[in-house]
């Protein structure tokens, strides 16, 4: 049960269902950015209120939570917000992909594959891809009318002139289904080729900035670039020091007062599976 | 001349701000190659008429049909918004008088150039790079300052970047409000004589504002001189500025109105 004094998930039924009807129409026009009215949340901007009160929309009573910052299900704004929806819809919460049907996340899409079904929602800061290139929220809005894109371009050329590649590596810009080109929040660019063809449903809320859009399932998204600058990923020269993993995205942690480094997954629930499901003695490094 | 070499055609353009005349039925052709000069003093409605035809401006009435590189002659204003915006980064430049409002200051001179051959789908970085490098050469700006900003730049220097940034797309109409305004004497004249070699050697049209009659001598084989938003008198230039016959002329060319 959820706690008395609050609608189920907090938000009161007409907001979510004025949300419920921005989310439709942003899954009718993958990649285009739908404005809403955001409401105030017991929570700070910038601690992911665009994507709680999408959560908040779409939570049902049999629901399955999981809820990652960084990549990691106990850093405090995850606690926090798996926290919110425990205590407002008294939903059940999970560390798990597999458990989970509604994954909301900040930074990173988790290791383990989606399937259909599933639902992840992304906290945004800043929607507008061209914000950088063009202040101007009116030449930006008839720039994705249009699909007036070379200024983007201009940005990737501005940096290989710079620092001889593509020096973006969160927030790489995409273009969603060949026709809208879209911010897919600051997860690391590693994460990018993950939203091409996800099966999941992947829901994208900026709550300051008062716009959601989405990528519904199998979805083509293509990360820009130059013919002869391809799209390429972050690779580490080492495996995961934890679970051994050559494929997941790794983060430097220092382990002790003397500055000792260590490489090991961002995921930590990836992590700590494959640990536990390997025997014991291939376990530490 | 025949019609169907007409390539701009202005009839009864006519622009109001509020209940301002700003510039009233102005007829003119430019044809193709030929630099049309507008000249009058500061207020004339010069800078009205060239927003105008640049379609910055949507006139109060009046119509002005280009012809487009398809060879059909069209009312730019029944154009779509994604024609337009396409033709003025295509065929058409656009010089501003600042070139602040024609660069963006925080890109690389390089990248300035570079904007509209990505705008039209380049996607070779390569490529993009040789094509700014040539359009910085041809207005004498060295490949070593391909990656500095404009804002380390000289202002007349800015204002080639702002000409290269335009004629990397080959465009085929060249509007320039006041190009050399702004800069000294002796950057006006160098700026000049490089607007004069690149449009012959180019074949540009072109329509040049300007309150200087220097720089119309110059550049343009024809003149409109405006005053209060009209077109007092046009021919060429020589003859216009040689043997003026509208009073006003002869005191713009008597330089008593010289600004
Ligand atoms: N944005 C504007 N709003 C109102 N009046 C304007 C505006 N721009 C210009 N004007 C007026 O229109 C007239 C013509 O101005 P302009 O076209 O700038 O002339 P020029 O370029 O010949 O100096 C002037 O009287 C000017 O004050
Ligand atoms: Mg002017």
């Amino acid at each position: 049960m959820h706690e008395a004094g609050y609608n189920f998930a907090y938000l009161d039924e007409q907001t979510k269902r004025a949300i419920r009807r921005g989310l439709l129409k942003a899954v009718a026009i993958p990649g285009h950015q739908v404005p809403f009215a955001s409401r105030e949340m017991p929570l700070p901007y910038g601690w992911g209120t665009g994507g709680i009160q999408l959560t908040a929309a779409l939570l049902g009573r049999e629901d399955v939570l999981k809820v990652i910052d960084q990549g990691a299900d106990d850093t405090t704004n995850a606690v926090s917000i798996r926290r919110f929806f425990a205590r407002t819809a008294g939903v059940a919460t999970t560390t798990r992909v597999v458990e989970a049907t509604l994954i909301q996340t900040r930074h990173r899409i988790p290791e383990a594959p989606l399937a259909e079904g599933q639902i992840v929602v992304f906290q945004v800061p800043i929607p507008e891809p061209l914000r950088w290139m063009e202040a101007s929220e009116r030449e930006t809005r008839r720039m994705h009318a249009l699909k007036e894109y070379g200024l983007m371009h201009v940005s990737l050329y501005e940096d290989v002139a710079r620092h001889g590649r593509i020096a973006k590596t969160y927030d790489y810009p995409v273009m969603v289904a060949g026709r809208y080109l879209m911010s897919p929040s600051p997860i690391p660019k590693f994460d990018n080729p993950k939203l091409d063809r996800s099966p999941a449903l992947q829901l994208f809320g900026a709550g300051r900035e008062r716009r959601l859009y989405a990528v519904p399932p199998y979805t083509e998204v293509n990360s820009l670039d130059f013919d002869d600058h391809p799209f390429t990923v972050e690779r580490w020269s080492q495996p995961c020091a934890l679970c051994g993993a050559t494929d997941s995205y790794l983060d430097e942690i220092i382990t002790d007062d003397a500055g000792t480094r260590m490489l090991v997954c961002s995921d930590t629930d990836h992590c700590g599976a494959r640990r536990a499901e390997r025997p014991a003695e291939e376990c530490t490094p | 001349m025949s019609d169907d070499e007409v390539l701009l055609r202005v009839r009864g353009l006519t622009h109001r701000y509020g209940a301002r005349t700003a510039c009233a039925q102005v007829d003119f052709d430019l044809h193709p190659g030929e630099v049309l000069g507008i000249v009058g003093e500061s207020g004339a409605g010069k800078s009205t008429l060239l927003h105008c035809l640049a379609t910055r401006l949507q006139p109060s009435a009046g119509t002005v049909e280009y012809r487009c590189a398809d060879g059909r002659l069209r009312e730019v204003f029944a154009l779509s918004e994604a024609e337009r915006r396409l033709l003025l980064r295509t065929e058409w430049g656009l010089v501003h008088q600042n070139p602040r409002d024609g660069l963006r200051m925080e890109v690389s001179a390089g990248g300035n150039v570079g904007e509209r051959l990505m705008a039209v789908g380049e996607r070779h970085y390569g490529r993009i790079r040789t094509q700014a490098a040539h359009w910085l050469a041809q207005v004498e700006i060295g490949a070593e300052r391909l990656d500095h900003l404009p804002a380390t730049f000289s202002g007349g220097m800015q204002q080639r970047v702002q000409i290269a940034r335009n004629l990397v797309s080959r465009p085929r109409l060249l509007f320039m409000d006041e190009p050399t305004g702004g800069l000294d004497v002796s950057v006006q004249a160098r700026l000049l004589d490089l607007l004069r070699g690149l449009v012959a050697q180019l074949g540009l049209s072109a329509i040049v504002v300007t309150h200087d009659l220097g720089v119309v001598r110059l550049l343009a084989q024809r003149l409109l001189v405006m005053r209060g938003g009209r077109v007092v008198e046009q021919g060429l230039t020589d003859q216009v500025l040689d043997d003026p016959q509208h009073p006003y002329t002869q005191l713009l060319v008597s330089s008593i109105l010289r600004v």
